[in-house]
């Protein structure tokens, strides 16, 4: 169980400071595919940041496992188990798609192993395996790859931010998949995504809408995807064949 | 493997991956002494008469042969400079594996000047790798300035492999090479320095005749008081390609300087020249943590993998 109790965030810049996250309390229990969802700049890629203890809140507690990890540093939690993809993957100059994923594994995996983490995510295992993770790939490559990364990892807690950016079809279809997967897995994981997406609101438990750092609504998929649906929060793939053009979030 | 110790096996090891007495020609010199050798049918190794050192001559045709000439030393306080020459017939396809590890115990600096000079004919095919070491914790200093040229005729290519990791106290590399007609030279080079070491590389690369191309790329990390000087230059006489780029990362107190630079006697040649330095990407710790290392484990992959 995740629980987030009264969390504030506040970024200070040179004279200014800014409220991103005013006071969130959210729980979350073992097992469920949550998706946050809402407006740019809403603070959701900043809450995400905040669980994996990227960001440190200014104000309020987090608790994991009945645990107060408020002050424990980011290797503490991604060794408690909670993993983050991030919304803009990290490049390596060097550093190989295999040795990312024997990183994240953190044992010795074998090279078929890794071969199907990425074939899980789309990626022919022989072309990328060897590959360094630099500027040399494309986005949707290295999106693809930072999921392979969370898939090596055995995580509780999965935190995806805005996976299916830059991803083209095919491969959408395969992340849906994935997220099935995880879910539906014996281990009872917790799979948090932020996403704009109606396909993944559909498949979520519980849909959280996150706006201008505050939670706007929170409930069950069937409660609060009619109110979304058409609000803007919730987009389809292709918005101008849907909506005659005139989409925006 | 004659008459070595195991601190110069060690070493061996280190600066030439050799676990034993390498197949092919070789010439092993320990503690300033020749202490092995092997010749073949195609490449025939004669120790210098007037200066210290020995004369590699590969025959034309020499295809799938190696030669190795490492050079270790255990003894503080031992100074060399040695004068290898390398001639490479045509159409050869050779690797060459030197290198030099030092052990040094003592109070006395040792230092090892080796000067590699390289006459290769057309159309060959040429890898060059050279490794540099030091190790033993003795206040004597280990030293190791060498002297690397390369002249390099019509349609031959050379890729140079320079690897200078750990341990090596001052160092000053120097590289020269020209380039005939369609010649083409390929360097990569990997630096390390720590606590107070100091390291200059230095590249002059000469392009002068058409279809010559050069690709000089260094990477390096400075760690602790380390300091490096980077000097690539590469110089186009005629219509040629060359690109250089310095790409380095700086730790704790460390200090680089880098000075690529360019000249281009002729309107046809093409040069480039990148240089970047900086610490370690805050995003790039952040990553390899969430993933589960520490931070100390994260700088050490990365460094690991800009180095590999
Ligand atoms: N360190 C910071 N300093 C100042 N402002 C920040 C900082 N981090 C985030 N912000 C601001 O906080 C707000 C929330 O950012 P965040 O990235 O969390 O939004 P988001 O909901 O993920 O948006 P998007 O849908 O575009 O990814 C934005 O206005 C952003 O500019
Ligand atoms: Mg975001």
């Amino acid at each position: 169980m995740l629980e987030l109790r009264n969390i504030r965030f506040k970024a200070e810049d040179d004279d200014s400071s800014k409220e991103i996250i005013r006071d969130i309390n959210l729980e979350i229990p073992d097992g469920k595919f949550v998706v946050i969802t809402g407006p740019n700049g809403g603070g959701k890629s900043t809450l995400a940041k905040l669980i994996a203890g990227i960001e440190k809140p200014t104000g309020g507690s987090i608790i994991f496992d009945s645990e107060d990890i408020t002050d424990k540093s980011i290797t503490e939690r991604a060794r408690m188990g909670i993993g983050f993809a991030f919304q803009q993957p990290v490049r390596f100059k060097g550093i190989t798609v295999f040795d990312l994923l024997k990183i994240a594994s953190g044992t010795k995996l074998s090279v078929s192993q890794a071969c199907d983490y990425l074939s899980e995510v789309g990626l022919c295992a022989r072309d990328y395996i060897n590959r360094e993770v630099n500027a040399s790939l494309s986005g949707g490559e290295l999106k693809r790859i930072e999921i392979a990364t969370i898939l090596a990892r055995n995580v509780k807690l999965a935190v995806f931010d805005e996976p299916e950016a830059g991803i083209d079809l095919w491969s959408f279809n395969n992340l849906i998949r994935i997220f099935e997967n995880m879910r539906g897995s014996k281990e009872k994981r917790t799979v948090i995504v932020i996403s704009h997406q109606e396909r993944i609101l559909n498949i979520a438990d519980e849909i959280i809408v996150l706006a201008d750092g505050e939670v706007t609504e929170q409930g069950s998929r069937d409660a609060i995807l009619p109110k979304i649906i058409g609000s803007g929060y919730a987009k389809n793939a292709c918005p101008k064949i849907e909506k005659g053009g005139e989409a925006n979030a | 493997m004659p008459e070595m110790d195991a601190v110069q096996l060690r070493l061996l090891q280190e600066v030439a991956g050799l676990h034993d007495i390498p197949e092919g020609a070789y010439n092993l010199r320990a503690n300033g002494q020749s202490v092995g050798r092997n010749t073949t049918a195609n490449i025939d190794i004669q120790t210098k008469k007037e200066a210290s050192g020995i004369d590699i001559h590969i025959k034309s045709g020499t295809k799938k042969e190696s030669v190795h000439i490492p050079v270790v030393l255990s003894q503080s306080g031992l100074k060399e400079t040695v004068y290898n020459d390398f001639y490479v017939g045509d159409d050869c396809d050779v690797l060459i594996v030197a290198g030099c590890g030092i052990d040094n115990c003592g109070t006395q600096d040792s230092e090892h000047d080796g000067i590699h000079r390289f006459f290769i004919g057309k159309n060959s095919k040429i890898r060059y790798v050279e490794k540099h070491y030091g190790s033993g914790d003795g206040s004597g200093k280990r030293i190791l300035d060498p002297v690397t040229e390369a002249y390099i005729d019509e349609g031959s290519t050379m890729e140079m492999e320079m690897v200078q990791i750990k341990g090596v106290d001052s160092t000053k590399r120097t590289t020269i090479a020209q380039l005939k007609k369609d010649a083409k030279l390929v360097v990569r080079e990997r630096l390390m320095t720590h606590g107070q070491q100091s390291a200059e590389s230095i590249y002059k690369v000469t392009l002068s005749e058409d279809g010559s191309s050069a690709d000089v790329v260094s990477r390096s990390v400075a760690r602790d008081e380390s300091f490096q000087k980077l000097d690539l230059c590469i110089i186009g006489d005629a219509q040629c390609s060359g690109h250089t780029e310095c790409d380095s990362i700086i730790m704790d107190k460390g200090r680089i300087l880098a000075v690529p630079s360019l000249e281009a006697n002729s309107t046809e040649a093409q040069l480039v020249h990148e240089a970047a330095i900086g610490k370690i990407a805050g995003e790039q710790l952040i990553k390899l943590m969430t993933l589960g290392l520490t931070e100390q484990e994260a700088e050490e992959q990365i460094i690991n993998g800009f180095l590999k």
